[in-house]
C-alpha cells in the first residue's frame, strides 16, 4: 500500500487511492453533473486541450493551490474521453499526464533527500513498474536488466548502456533519468487505468465538451505503425512526429525517401507527417510528390546514405546496424549462421 | 563428403559418442529446449524437442549426427513453428572466434584448396597454380596464436561480466568452440528475460562500442572544464583512464594535453581503443535469442574436436584436451601443406601421400578437406 496524502494524490491522481479518497468525502458524478460545476468541467477540458497539443497541463508544479480541484479535473477529464472514446487523445492525454507525473516525481526524489520523503515516489516506481531503486548518496540505482528493458527504446547515445555508470551489476542514475526511465510506463499504466474504467451514463452537462473533443480529435491522424523491421534512425523520425514534435527538414527527407523505397505510396506516407507543428496538406504532398519522382521532372531521390544522416546527428546506430552504408540495407544481410 | 570419408568420421563420432556422453553438457530444462542437427551432407534438422537425458543419448546414438544444437532460449512448445514456440527466456551467450579478430597469423595458416583438382597451397591465392581455376575455398589449420589471442579475448569478456554486470563466476560457464574460439554460456535469472534489442545494447556494453566523450567527463563545449575519469574508477571509466594515463603519475599531465586536443580527438581515441579494451565478440550470436547453439561436449564437424568445458582457461590446449577421437590408425590421402600439432604429435606437411595416422588426426584433415579415406 502506498498511503499517500492529499498533496501526493494532487500530484499524482492516477493513483487508485485518489479514487477512494473521492468517494470518502462524498463526490459523485451525479453531484459533479450540476451547474455549480461547470468550471470544474472547464479546467478538466482544457487539460485534454494542452495534453492534445503534446504540451504538458499545468506547468505551476509548486503551488497546487488547491489540491481537491487538481485531482477531481483529472477524474473528469477521465470521464470525458472515456465518453468520447478516442483512441489518440486517450494516448495523449495519458503520455502528457505521465510527464506531469514525472515533474513532481522528479521534484520529491530530488529536492527531498530527508530518507522519509522518498519514500512514495520509490513506492510507485517499485509498485506500479517492478523496478527495484535503491539510493546510494545522491544517486538512484537500478538492476542493469530493469534499465535495458527500459532504455533500448531511447535513441540518444547517452542512454546506451556503456554510456552509464555501472557496477556489479547496477546502474546509477540521477532523479531525472530514473523518472525518464518509466515514462512510457507510466503512460501506459495511466492509460490502462482509463481503459478499465466502465461508464454508463454522463451527466448532460459533460455532453457539450465531449462533442467539442470529438470535433478536436478529428485533427490528429491515428497511431502510425512502425514496423518493427525499420532502422532506428527511420523509426526516431516516426517518434518524433507521432509526439507532434519538430523533425527537421532532413529528417523528414530520409523518412520519405526510405519507405517510398520500401515501396510505400506518397498516399500512405503523407498522413505521417500530419502531427507536425507545421503541417500544411497540400505542401507534404507536393514534396513527397517531388521526392517520388511523380511529378516535375521526375527524378526520383535516393534515400541518404548512413554518413549523411550520422552527419545530420540523425543516426542512433546498433549492432544491426554494422557493415551497412544506407538504411535501405538495414536488416537484409543478416544470415543466421549457427557458431 | 565421399561415401568413405563419410564412414570414417561418422564411425569415429558414433565411438566418441558412446565413450564419452558423459562429457556432453545436458542443459537445464532440457525438455524446454530446441535442438538441431545436421548430418554429414545433409540439411538442418530444427525443431526437435527432447525429454531427457536418455532420449538425447539415444539421438546422438541413432543418428550420429555431425553437428549438434540446442536452443539458448526456452520454450513451452519447443516442437512447434518458432512463431508458436512461447519464448519463455534464453541463456545470455557469447561467441568469440579467431577468425573475426583480424589476426596476422591467419594467412600462415589458411590453406586455399582449388574446387577443380583440389589442390592446396598455403595463404589465399588468386588462381591455382596446376589447373588456373580461380574457384577455391580458404580453410583455416590449427593455430596456437590463434587460440592465446581468443583467450585473451575471453579473459575480458570473463572480467566485465564479473565486474560490471554482476554476473557471478560460478554462473558463467566457458567452452572451447571446437574449431577456433570460445563460447560462453551464463545462466543468470536476471538476465535471461531480455529481449534482442536488449542483448544487442549488452552486446554494445561488453563491446564498448558506441561510447561518447561525455561519458568520460569531455565536454563539448567548454572544453577546457572538462575533467577525465580517474584510475581505479569502476568499469570503462576506470578502464579508459588506464589505458590513457597508463600510470597514476603521468596521469594529470596527460590528462591535461588530452583536454586540449579537444573533443573530436577524444571521440577518435576511444573509437581506436575499442580493439584494446573492448571484448571482442560476435554481437550476432549474442542479441540471437532463438538461436540454436552448438551442444556442450559435442563433436564439431569442421574439426572432429569436442565443444570442452575449460575449466581453467589459462591452462587448456584445445589441440590435446579437445581432441578426443579414437587413436587407432586410419589410411588417408593427405594433401596437407601445412604441418599440424594434435596431441603433441606432429603431421604433415603432406603432399598427396598415403599416410597412416591415428583417427583424429584422419578426421581432422578430413573435415578440413585435406585428407580423403583410402
Ligand atoms: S547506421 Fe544507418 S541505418 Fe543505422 S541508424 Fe544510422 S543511419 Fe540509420
Ligand atoms: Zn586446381
Ligand atoms: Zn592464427
Amino acid at each position: 500500500m502506498l498511503h499517500p496524502g492529499i498533496m501526493d494524490l494532487a500530484k499524482y491522481p492516477f493513483l487508485a487511492e485518489a479514487g477512494e479518497y473521492l468517494r470518502d468525502k462524498g463526490f459523485n458524478l451525479e453531484q459533479l453533473g450540476h451547474p455549480d460545476w461547470t468550471p470544474l468541467v472547464e479546467k478538466a477540458y482544457g487539460r485534454i486541450v494542452v495534453a492534445s497539443s503534446g504540451q504538458v497541463y499545468g506547468s505551476d508544479t509548486e503551488r497546487l493551490e488547491n489540491p481537491d480541484m487538481e485531482i477531481l479535473s483529472f477524474i473528469v477529464a477521465v470521464i470525458l474521453l472515456k465518453a468520447a472514446s478516442i483512441h489518440t487523445l486517450t494516448r495523449r492525454f495519458a503520455l502528457a499526464e505521465a510527464r506531469r507525473a514525472e515533474r513532481y516525481l522528479q521534484r520529491d526524489l530530488w529536492s527531498n533527500k530527508e530518507k522519509k520523503n522518498l519514500e512514495l515516489p520509490l513506492k510507485i516506481i517499485q509498485e506500479l513498474f517492478g523496478v527495484e531503486v535503491k539510493v546510494e548518496n545522491d544517486e538512484f540505482v537500478i538492476k542493469v536488466a530493469d534499465y535495458l528493458q527500459r532504455a533500448v527504446h531511447f535513441h540518444e547515445k547517452e542512454w546506451k548502456l556503456v554510456n552509464r555508470r555501472i557496477q556489479n551489476g547496477f546502474v546509477y542514475l540521477t532523479a531525472h533519468e530514473t523518472v525518464r526511465l518509466i515514462r512510457t510506463e507510466l503512460g501506459q499504466y495511466i492509460n490502462s487505468r482509463i481503459q478499465s474504467i466502465s461508464l454508463h451514463l454522463i451527466p448532460d452537462t459533460f455532453k457539450a465538451s465531449v462533442q467539442d473533443l470529438v470535433s478536436l480529435a478529428s485533427k490528429f491522424s491515428d497511431a502510425v505503425v512502425i514496423s518493427s523491421d525499420y532502422p532506428p534512425c527511420v523509426k526516431h523520425a516516426i517518434e518524433v512526429l507521432e509526439k507532434g514534435e519538430n523533425l527537421p527538414h532532413s529528417g523528414r527527407f530520409l523518412l520519405a525517401t526510405y519507405l517510398l523505397a520500401r515501396g510505400q505510396t506518397t498516399d500512405q506516407i503523407a498522413p505521417l507527417f500530419k502531427n507536425a507543428p507545421d503541417y500544411n496538406e497540400r505542401i507534404t504532398r507536393y514534396q513527397l510528390e517531388h521526392i517520388a519522382g511523380s511529378s516535375g521532372k521526375g527524378t526520383k531521390y535516393q534515400c541518404p546514405s548512413c554518413d549523411k544522416i550520422r552527419s545530420e546527428n540523425l543516426c542512433f546506430a546498433i549492432a544491426e546496424c554494422d557493415g551497412i552504408i544506407n538504411p535501405i540495407q538495414f536488416g537484409k544481410k543478416r544470415g543466421k549462421t549457427n557458431a | 563428403m565421399l561415401e568413405k570419408d563419410v564412414s570414417l568420421v561418422e564411425g569415429a563420432i558414433k565411438e566418441y559418442y558412446f565413450n564419452h556422453f558423459d562429457l556432453i553438457g545436458i542443459p537445464s530444462k532440457i525438455s524446454q529446449r530446441e535442438f538441431g542437427y545436421q548430418k554429414i551432407n545433409g540439411g538442418m534438422i530444427r525443431h526437435v524437442a527432447i525429454n531427457d537425458i536418455k532420449e538425447l543419448h539415444l539421438l546422438l546414438m541413432r543418428e550420429t549426427p555431425s553437428d549438434v544444437y540446442c536452443s539458448n532460449a526456452y520454450y513451452s512448445f519447443p516442437s512447434m513453428p518458432m512463431s508458436e514456440k512461447d519464448w519463455k527466456g534464453a541463456d545470455l551467450i557469447f561467441d568469440i572466434d579467431a577468425k573475426d579478430l583480424g589476426l596476422s597469423c591467419r594467412n600462415d595458416h589458411s590453406v586455399s584448396r582449388c574446387s577443380e583438382c583440389h589442390d592446396t597451397v598455403i595463404g589465399k591465392q588468386t588462381a591455382c597454380a596446376k589447373c588456373g581455376s580461380t574457384k577455391s575455398e580458404l580453410v583455416s589449420v590449427a593455430c596456437k596464436n590463434c587460440i592465446a589471442e581468443s583467450k585473451v579475448e575471453t579473459k575480458k569478456l570473463i572480467q566485465i561480466l564479473v565486474s560490471d554486470l554482476g554476473i557471478r563466476d560460478e554462473e558463467i560457464e566457458v567452452y572451447f568452440s571446437g574449431n577456433e574460439g570460445f563460447h560462453l554460456r551464463v545462466v543468470n535469472n536476471s538476465y535471461e528475460i531480455l529481449e534482442s534489442q536488449q542483448r544487442a545494447d549488452l552486446a554494445d556494453y561488453v563491446m564498448f562500442n558506441g561510447a561518447i566523450p561525455e561519458t568520460f567527463g569531455m565536454k563539448k563545449q567548454n572544453n577546457s572544464k572538462s575533467t577525465l575519469p580517474e584510475m581505479g574508477e569502476f568499469g570503462w571509466r576506470g578502464r579508459v583512464a588506464e589505458n590513457l594515463f597508463g600510470s597514476k603519475s603521468k596521469a594529470a599531465k596527460m590528462s591535461r594535453q588530452i583536454i586540449l586536443d579537444g573533443y573530436s580527438a577524444f571521440q577518435v581515441r576511444l573509437d581506436s581503443m575499442r580493439q584494446t579494451i573492448g571484448a571482442r565478440i560476435d554481437p550476432k550470436v549474442t542479441m540471437d535469442i532463438h538461436r540454436i547453439f552448438r551442444l556442450e561436449g559435442s563433436i564439431n564437424s569442421k574439426s572432429g574436436f569436442s565443444k570442452f568445458k575449460c575449466k581453467n582457461i589459462d591452462e587448456f590446449d584445445p589441440f590435446t584436451d579437445a581432441v578426443l577421437l579414437g587413436e587407432e590408425k586410419a589410411e588417408v590421402i593427405a594433401n596437407c601443406p601445412v604441418q599440424i600439432k594434435l596431441k603433441n604429435k606432429k603431421f604433415g606437411p603432406y603432399s598427396n601421400e598415403r599416410v597412416s595416422v591415428p583417427k583424429y588426426a584422419a578426421v581432422y584433415m578430413i573435415c578440413k578437406g585435406l585428407a580423403s579415406a583410402v
